[in-house]
């Protein structure tokens, strides 16, 4: 008799309407969403308290280079000490003092620069400071040599290396970092839904053990379908969270930004304010920018993309999950799982440190194309990989490699679970688990 | 008479540890089978493999005179010593979907449900969780999920577990009503009274052995001693015990009576008849009490597996 569909309803519906799944599938979303404009609305008020620095140039050559900016005020000092000049600093609360001393050589004058403050600045605002100082020194030394600025800045040329495969197709530098957005989204999906649904299965073995309704079913079904219905129930609850977060986030999200609209824009804002600037320049350089996004995104194996990930997500979720039926089978309680679990989580965590370091670093290499095959990890790391292009006849491989890896662990795990679901009382040894396989 | 389930020498290896050792039984049409057995003996082993969860090793099992197969699962009801149900789900709905795990359609599941919750008077149960009930209650519900599919053999493992005195008798009285119409019945108990009342057949294991087996009535036929309980009423009982003690073997026997006589368990060798001795002891002495001594389950379950 064929139970399957029942089984796999049965727990879809109890994961469903389980009370701590709903409250989760809602809260989540939430909660992250709440954070994200919390953290923005912080640092916004960080930004929005405006900076006084006064500036002490002795020497006289600098201090017209200091312009105010939104956040950042100076004031200028003139006919004061260094001494007195920290002390006005400090009564009038200022955030810092940045003095400059004479000298005729630059470069010594390059040397008597300070800032004082009573809070030590941020990196930001030093390196802020210090590019202006060194381009207005720079530009005094050059022409103290007699050259001629205008002359330099005509002889600027900026370089852009065409990349361009054997067979003509055009890439860039977006390109890539669209590459690698869309597969360490893909690769890190799976490895999150993994170990989120791959648990809940566990538990859900467990507590059928620890209540005993594992007795009461097993004489009506096979153990094997018993499993693959928890995992298949399991994991479409889990895609029905995983679309209601999805939806319920971009919603929010999207709601969010309409409310605090500017502050989560501000930093993009800013950025068009260059391209803008630049367009006034050159107004060639914008419109090239909106076709490079555009090809870039164009530029990916899409349908590859989107076959390969239902393949890859199914075979790697169905891999992992059946382990983590296996686990909850053999033990009595979550507290037991420790050491079954280690071996699990160790391959996942080497696909994506994998996935985020040789991949990126080189795509094609042998690290990443052995990693890729392995039917362990091949799901995380050939996400990340297809982005960049890899050959059908690779993915196919790792497809065979991955569904032949898939059917033994399942007949694996149900070797295990048959035998573990009856087992009570004591914790059981790799060694006794690898005898149940004999039973 | 035929048998509903036959057994042939089954055995089952865990790694080193047997638990089965060649094990037979066969349970007649309509009978109810005790399976006893000290703890650890095998007996849910071979329960197990009747209900197809573990495989025997060696041996097989015909149900209604044909091989074991999955399709049978569904003429087999077992309700589990260790059993429990879902904690978090409603009694009703949880019913529901063992009941089609039995291969009950929805409707007909919905229909038998309703009459067993009337029959067994906790038709108000039906939206409660389990977490609500109490051990006893939920024991209910199990016992009318393993009867519900009416299936030909019910195999019952220490069903009377957790019942009050009331329930345990409202549910003893079902079981019979299920043989009377015509369930086989293996029961599987350490409670020796229960197997008293309500078994017609046993086996016993032991050790992975099945070291007795047959008609309860026949095996405590094997297992008479010959020996008699008698009350006998006389003044100068001193005497008398040496009379008797000469004749035969003869010792102190203790049971309830209303008066002070001398209570001994008289044996009789081959040859003498409980007539013979009634006979004789009237002769001597008033005769106010005389029953043989026939052993209880207990006792034979008690001497068999210390013997072996």
């Amino acid at each position: 008799m064929n139970h399957l569909p029942l089984i796999i309803k049965r727990e879809y519906l109890t994961k469903v309407k389980n009370k701590s799944f709903i409250v989760m599938t809602i809260l989540s979303p939430i909660i992250m969403i709440a954070l994200i404009a919390l953290v923005a609305y912080l640092s916004q008020l960080n930004n929005n308290k405006i900076k006084t620095i006064s500036v002490l140039d002795e020497s006289g050559l600098v201090q017209d280079i200091f312009q105010d900016t939104e956040s950042t005020k100076y004031h200028l000092l003139e006919n004061v000490t260094l001494e007195d000049a920290k002390k006005i600093v400090e009564e009038t609360d200022g955030f810092g003092l940045l003095h400059i001393g004479s000298n005729s050589d630059l470069k010594e004058l390059a040397n008597t620069i300070n800032f004082y403050s009573e809070d030590s600045p941020s990196f930001a605002i030093m390196e802020s400071l210090e590019s202006k100082i060194e381009k207005r020194l720079r530009e005094l030394k050059l022409k103290q040599e007699g050259v001629d600025l205008n002359k330099i800045n005509a002889a600027k040329i900026n370089i852009e290396i065409g990349q361009e495969s054997y067979s003509g197709e055009k890439t860039s530098k977006i390109d890539n970092i669209f590459k690698l957005i869309f597969g360490g989204l893909a690769g890190y999906m799976l490895f999150m839904f993994i170990i989120i649904y791959g648990n809940m299965i566990m538990r859900s073995v467990i507590e059928e053990k620890t209540s005993r309704i594992i007795e009461i079913i097993i004489s009506s079904v096979k153990p094997v379908q018993l499993m693959l219905g928890k995992i298949i129930g399991t994991s479409l609850a889990g895609v029905t969270q995983f679309i209601i977060w999805i939806i319920l986030g971009g919603f929010l999200l999207s709601l969010v930004s309409v409310i605090f609209g500017i502050d989560l824009m501000d930093s993009q804002m800013q950025q068009q304010e260059v391209l803008i600037q630049q367009a006034m320049e050159n107004p060639e350089v914008v419109n090239n920018q909106i076709e490079v996004v555009k090809t870039a995104f164009f530029n990916l194996p899409i349908l590859n993309l989107i076959i390969a990930f239902i393949i890859f997500f199914i075979g790697g979720y169905l891999l992992y999950s059946s382990l983590y039926a296996a686990i909850g089978a053999a033990v009595d309680n979550e507290t037991d799982t420790q050491q079954f679990l280690l071996p699990i989580i160790m391959p996942l965590v080497i696909a994506v440190y994998v996935g985020i370091f040789t991949v990126i670093e080189d795509p094609h290499g042998t690290v990443s194309t052995v990693f890729s095959y392995i039917p362990l990890t091949s799901p995380v790391v050939m996400l990340m990989r297809i982005p960049f292009g890899v050959p059908i006849w690779e993915q196919a491989i790792s497809v065979l490699i991955l569904v032949g890896s898939f059917m033994f662990t399942v007949w694996f795990a149900a070797k295990i679970y048959r035998v573990g679901i009856l087992m009570y009382g004591k914790k059981p040894s790799y060694k006794e688990v690898f005898k149940w396989l004999k039973y | 008479m035929e048998n509903l389930l036959i057994a042939e020498s089954v055995s089952k290896n865990f790694g080193d540890f047997t638990a089965l050792n060649n094990v037979s039984i066969s349970v007649p049409k309509g009978s109810v089978f005790g399976l006893l057995g000290p703890n650890g003996a095998g007996k849910t082993t071979l329960i197990r493999i009747i209900n197809q969860i573990t495989m025997p090793d060696t041996g097989k099992i015909v149900l209604d005179g044909e091989p074991l197969q999955s399709h049978h699962i569904k003429d087999i009801g077992y309700l589990p010593e260790e059993r429990g149900l879902y904690k978090s789900m409603r009694v009703g709905e949880q019913a529901l979907y063992l009941a089609q795990l039995k291969g009950l359609s929805h409707r007909e599941a919905k229909s038998r449900l309703k009459w067993w919750f009337e029959r067994l008077e906790i038709g108000d149960w039906w939206n409660k969780k389990i977490q609500e009930l109490s051990k006893g209650m939920a024991q209910k519900i199990q016992f009318i999920v393993t009867v519900l599919h009416q299936p030909k053999l019910l195999i019952f493992d220490e069903p009377f577990s957790g019942f009050d005195p009331i329930n345990a008798n409202l549910i003893k009285d079902e079981i019979l009503r299920l043989r009377d119409e015509g369930s086989t019945i293996i029961f599987s108990t350490h409670r020796m009274e229960s197997v008293e009342e309500m078994c017609d057949h046993i086996a016993l294991l032991h050790e992975s052995n099945k070291i007795l087996d047959g008609k309860l009535n026949d095996i405590k036929q094997q297992y008479r001693t010959n020996t008699y309980e008698v009350g006998l009423n006389i003044d100068d009982k001193e005497t008398l015990h040496k009379e008797l003690s000469s004749k035969f073997s003869v010792t102190q026997a203790d049971f309830r009576s209303i008066r002070e006589e001398l209570k001994l368990n008289i044996t009789l060798n081959g040859n003498e008849t409980a007539n013979g001795l009634l006979n004789y002891l009237t002769s001597k002495a008033e005769v106010s009490h005389f029953v043989e001594l026939i052993p209880s389950a207990n006792d034979i379950f008690i001497r068999t597996v210390e013997e072996n």
